[in-house]
């Protein structure tokens, strides 16, 4: 099992590196939308400083959920979505595999790229700590999630829109814990207690989504 | 009486059931209709005013009943629908689906009669009070089951899909509770608490709850209809069908 594993994150890292615009369109998408909230609100330091948790997650959060249509869509339509779910090995193993490769390709430059435009945002160096520890322990979540709505809608007419509407009120609790601990810990209360719970939506995710994800695989594909 | 006499599965059958249906549907209206005129006497004629908030608070014979049943629908159509992709079974699928609409009618009833009441009560219609905000989030959730559904064109895959959707939700919901509940307290700036007054006197309760049931037969009644035409619209094709067609004419 772990070998499927180790296959299908490493088949999916190498597609994404064979195609690596991809991979930096939903990067410079995050900066981007980042960048145009100072132009929006104006260039005042105390605002940007009190804004910029909520920003940077908000925009990781749509960064993540429009890299989703990658995730399962082109195997569904060269039918290699269908051989994985005939192979001997729990799909969930499979749909893991996946969402892992996901995160590694459009969550981790998330993180990288968010202390660099915390500094844009004139963030202390030890929210600059926080808000990446939350987004290390968020990202996979959001990915996570999200893979429920892409196996859902895989194939619909209008999928892209669809994904948003479906995934993105699911999203709630990780914007408000991730983004409460930058805050909190601006705030002199401590964010261990908003990055345990981070930690135990990942655990709960890490356990409950590749199943669900994979059950709607299997309605979507049938 | 023996328990195996009971045709437990009869009513599973669409065909049965949407005669069955047909017969219970005048006599929920009814009860609605009852408890309607009954709750709504009590609510504007029997109820005191109130001395803190006047007669604005008798907004809360409908308000609350609503937020419940938007709350209470949701899971009963999360528990439908995951009946229906454990068993398969077609009917409960299609009672989730028929339920949907309504949870999301009372969930903007609620929404729109609780800012209704803020404006004189807070001074503003929209604070990002937790419940509010949960309030809200449901209803995102109700249009997300909806709009999956619509999008998919085979009846049998909509009915899994959603009921996956659904089923997720109904995992996430408390957690979207509590996570919103800590986060406006840790906001909280104006100070408010949906919870002014703590006793409430008797009549007003008693009207909320005969406004409470008066929603729930409007529910059963409306969901009972929008099943049938849901059940005839999938079944067209079948025997009973046009033979009920042909009696029409």
């Amino acid at each position: 099992m772990l070998e499927m594993l180790r296959w299908v994150i490493r088949r999916d890292l190498v597609l994404a590196m064979r195609r690596r615009s991809d991979v930096l369109t939903t990067l410079f998408f995050f900066i981007i939308v980042v960048s145009l909230f100072p132009l929006g609100v104006g260039p005042e330091m105390n605002l940007l400083r009190t804004m910029a948790p909520g920003v940077v997650w908000v925009a990781a959060l749509l960064a993540s959920m429009l890299s989703l249509g990658r995730l399962f869509s082109s195997d569904y339509l060269d039918g290699t979505l269908e051989q994985m779910l005939l192979a001997p090995q729990p799909l969930s193993i499979v749909v893991l595999g996946k969402v892992a490769a996901h995160w590694l390709v459009s969550g981790v430059p998330l993180v990288v790229m968010a202390p660099v435009l915390g500094l844009q945002y004139d963030l202390a160096a030890d929210a600059l700590l926080i808000l990446t520890a939350s987004l290390v322990l968020g990202t996979p979540v959001l990915s996570m999630i999200g893979a429920i709505g892409a196996a859902l809608t895989l194939g619909l007419r209008g999928g892209g829109v669809l994904v948003s509407l479906l995934v993105l009120p699911l999203y709630i609790p990780v914007l408000i814990f991730g983004a409460g601990a930058v805050e909190a810990s601006a705030s002199g209360l401590g964010a261990e207690a908003y990055l345990s719970l981070l930690a135990a939506f990942l655990v709960g995710a890490l356990v409950l989504t590749p199943w669900a994800t994979s059950a709607a695989l299997r309605i979507s594909l049938d | 009486m023996n328990f195996r006499d009971i045709a437990w599965f009869k009513y599973s059958s669409p065909a049965s059931f949407y005669f069955l249906a047909g017969k219970m549907i005048p006599w929920f209206w009814a009860a609605a209709a009852v408890f309607a005129v009954a709750g709504l006497y009590i609510g504007f004629f029997v109820a005191p005013t109130d001395f803190q908030q006047g007669e604005a608070y008798r907004i809360i014979f409908i308000h609350v009943p609503a937020a419940w049943m938007s709350m209470f629908l949701y899971v009963v159509m999360a528990g439908w629908a995951g009946i229906g992709l454990a068993f398969n079974t077609r009917l409960s699928s299609m009672m989730a689906t028929a339920l949907a609409p309504t949870g999301a009618l009372f969930t903007f009833l609620a929404l729109w009669t609780g800012s209704l009441w803020g404006k004189p009560m807070w001074g503003t219609w929209w604070v990002w009070d937790a419940r509010l905000t949960s309030e809200l989030i449901l209803l995102f959730l109700y249009i997300g089951f909806m709009s999956l559904q619509a999008a998919i064109d085979d009846p049998r895959r909509a009915d899994r899909a959603g009921a996956v959707l659904a089923l997720v939700g109904v995992v996430n919901v408390p957690i979207i509770y509590f996570s919103v509940k800590w986060w406006n307290t840790l906001h909280q700036g104006a100070s408010i608490s949906l919870m002014q007054a703590p006793t409430m006197a008797a009549t007003m309760l008693t009207g909320m709850l005969v406004m409470a049931l008066a929603c729930w037969m409007y529910s059963i009644a409306v969901a009972l209809m929008r099943v049938r035409c849901i059940i005839v619209e999938r079944e067209r094709h079948a025997q009973w069908v046009s033979e009920m067609r042909g009696q029409l004419k």
